[in-house]
């Protein structure tokens, strides 16, 4: 019971990891219809770069003699995926307007080819270990009192998803500018109508959901070192994205969360008979038989067509 | 000035029906087979078979599947490096059981094997469709490659997990193993590449071709007119499923020669073969032979430049070329959606009236 307990606390975790990269997803697709394959690799440059202002081997080191304190370097980065998202309009999105959404699907793997390369040729393609001060080891609390091995990081990026959620949530429900995002994401042409630019509601769009793989980055990084698989953490967001709809804030975390215990759940009762390692495609399967029963997920909003 | 149809007038239907209808067009692409047939095998070495000419055809004809899924069926498909296993791990058990059995019986066989796969993996296209179809089909690919990295019998229990082709004759011509020659892999490849596209040049203009696009279109107006969509959508899986099963037969036995499968036929093969399809042009037979050439053209070109002319560290190079290969793909996708199959089109647009264009 314990070790069952152990599995699901350990899956619940690694969901919440997932959840943060489908976040990103969440939000890009919501406001422009783009699903952005890059939100993985974006989580990697971000890390990269947020290791290169607070490490002393990067070049920011080599070029002003001094690293940033981590809140200073977090903020820098944050000034780094803006601009990135700037860029990203600039000279992506907005040549690719009212194109058919495979187009601007393949546009944005482009775009993960190139961030990567860009980010490889910039700060160096080996692992690095990203250590901003965030506990590590088990918690000793848990351990001595109910016997369990829970990671303290893993606990802290549950409460960190949880405050981003909220936060989120605020600027969605609260703000002028998320009641604009929330416009767009309603209906392209009568947001354009009453006034909404969509060009800077893309970059603010693109701007969250870089702050969202920041925080993502952040996480892994300090869980795993920031290094090239990174970026394919993405894939594994899909199936998650999948379950949880679309279009669902509340779909992607909860839809992390059941890919997470799922996937441990099988690996450690199934896993055995079947040969091990089928958590590589349990998530898919998962997403799929799902599908079959309810085509649009959890809680994303039911497809009407018309012909 | 020469390329103009003008004079040439069309006195049968059939005339008015053939694949290529003008004059030159036919010359063109005649020259075009009689030197790809008749004069490189004269001239080709194992660099270029291996490294660029193979390499386009066993893309080329994995494209034409891809294209026949998403260009003109309009389902998305992530699962081609999977299928391309399928089709791969077919021939070898094929041809390690039975090994008298002819060679193109093989391929064709694992192409019908990869084709019900393919139509398995199909079946949740008639409840979800777009991205959705696309996730649906990464646990094709996800759970194809692990299978055959688990299950002892598919790589004949080999104690690395790799599958070695063995070496098999086509009318008395090597054509498989590390013995045939270059020109007899290149000529085996090029015949069914060819073979295959005008096949796939034709279903697509005939009666199935036409109720795919018509699913691509809109598949509620379709089924409305009397397409029934499950007949539609498991065919182009089926076929979409074959190419690619032949395409994955030729990639491990005529070009590769052995293979893992974690590192070849991973995601990456799929997007790669998914760019071709998109770079080239989707709805497009021409498109994938295009598509081929420039994803494999584009790297390799990037990379002699940059190693052997400005000497570049292979390490950077590898990094610069995954940048620029990115940075092309956006471009590409701006200046032209539609592909390079488009722009050779206005191409020839522009030449009927060249150099008098008023």
């Amino acid at each position: 019971m314990l070790f069952f307990l152990e599995t699901v606390i350990s899956g619940l975790m690694a969901g919440v990891m997932y959840s943060l990269v489908a976040l990103g997803f969440v939000l890009i697709f919501k406001a422009s219809g783009i699903f952005n394959f890059a939100q993985g690799v974006f989580a990697l440059f971000a890390g990269l770069a947020l290791y290169d202002f607070i490490s002393e081997d990067g070049w920011f080191y080599d070029l002003f003699g001094f690293a940033l304190p981590v809140w200073l370097g977090i903020i820098a980065t944050m000034g780094v995926m803006v601009i990135v998202a700037w860029l990203v309009e600039r000279l992506v999105l907005r040549h690719l307007v009212n194109q058919e959404p495979i187009i601007l699907f393949m546009s944005t793997i482009g775009l993960a080819y190139f961030l990567e390369g860009v980010g490889d040729i910039l700060f160096g393609s080996d692992v690095k270990p990203l250590d901003i001060g965030l506990p590590q080891g088990a918690s000793d609390y848990l351990l001595d009192n109910y016997n369990l091995y829970v990671e303290k990081l893993e606990v802290v990026a549950a409460v960190v998803a949880a405050v981003l959620v909220i936060v989120l949530a605020i600027f969605f429900q609260k703000t002028r500018i998320g009641r604009a995002l929330r416009a767009v994401a309603d209906d392209h042409q009568a947001a354009l109508s009453v006034g909404i630019s969509l060009r800077t509601i893309w970059v603010i769009v693109w701007s969250v959901s870089g702050f969202v793989a920041l925080v993502a980055g952040i996480m892994w990084g300090s869980k795993s070192g920031i290094q090239f698989s990174l970026s394919l953490i993405a894939l594994k967001a899909l199936p998650v994205l999948i379950l949880g709809g679309f279009t669902s804030v509340p779909g992607a975390i909860i839809g992390g969360l059941i890919i997470g215990v799922g996937e441990k759940v099988a690996e450690v009762y199934a896993g055995p008979f079947v040969g091990g390692a089928i958590e590589n495609w349990f998530a898919y399967m998962l997403a799929l038989v799902f599908l079959l029963i309810r085509p649009q997920g959890l809680f994303g909003e039911k497809i009407i067509e018309r012909v | 000035m020469f390329y103009r149809e003008a004079g040439q007038f069309k006195t049968s239907y059939k005339a008015d029906q053939a694949i290529f209808t003008i004059t030159q067009d036919k010359f063109f692409v005649g020259a075009f087979l009689v030197i790809a047939f008749g004069v490189v095998p004269f001239f080709i070495d194992d660099y270029w078979a291996n490294a660029i000419l193979i390499h386009v055809l066993v893309y080329a004809l994995a494209g034409l599947g891809l294209n026949i899924l998403t260009g003109y069926c309009g389902q998305v498909s992530l699962g081609t490096g999977g299928f391309m296993a399928v089709g791969a791990y077919a021939s070898y058990k094929l041809t390690t059981s039975f090994p008298e059995m002819n060679f193109i019986i093989v391929l064709l066989l694992s192409g019908g094997v990869t084709a019900c796969v393919g139509m398995f993996f199909g079946l949740p296209s008639l409840r979800i469709k777009g991205f959705y179809l696309a996730v649906a089909t990464l646990a094709a690919q996800f759970f194809l490659v692990w299978l055959f990295n688990k299950v002892g019998w598919f790589f004949n229990y080999s104690p690395t997990g790799m599958i070695v082709s063995p070496p098999r004759e086509v009318f008395g011509f090597l054509i498989t193993g590390p013995e045939a020659s270059p020109a007899v892999r290149y000529l085996f490849c090029l015949s069914v590449v060819t073979v295959f596209a005008l096949a796939a040049k034709n279903i697509v203009r005939g009666r199935i071709g036409r109720s795919w696009m018509a699913i691509r279109d809109m598949d509620i107006a379709a089924e409305l007119i009397g397409i029934r969509p499950l007949e539609a959508k498991l065919s182009a899986f089926a076929v979409s499923s074959f190419y690619v099963g032949v395409a994955g037969a030729l990639y491990f036995n005529v070009w590769l020669g052995s293979a893992e499968p974690t590192e070849a036929f991973d995601i990456f093969q799929s997007f790669f073969v998914l760019f071709i399809v998109i770079i080239g042009g989707l709805g497009s037979i021409l498109g994938s032979f295009l598509g081929a050439a420039f994803m494999v053209l584009v790297p390799i070109t990037l990379k002699t430049i940059m190693v052997d002319g400005m000497g570049f560290a292979v390490g950077a190079a590898k990094h610069v070329e995954v940048m620029l290969l990115g940075a092309l793909i956006i471009f590409f996708l701006i200046v032209e959606p539609h592909g390079l199959a488009r722009l050779w089109q206005i191409l020839k647009e522009k030449l009927r009236r060249w150099p008098f264009p008023y």
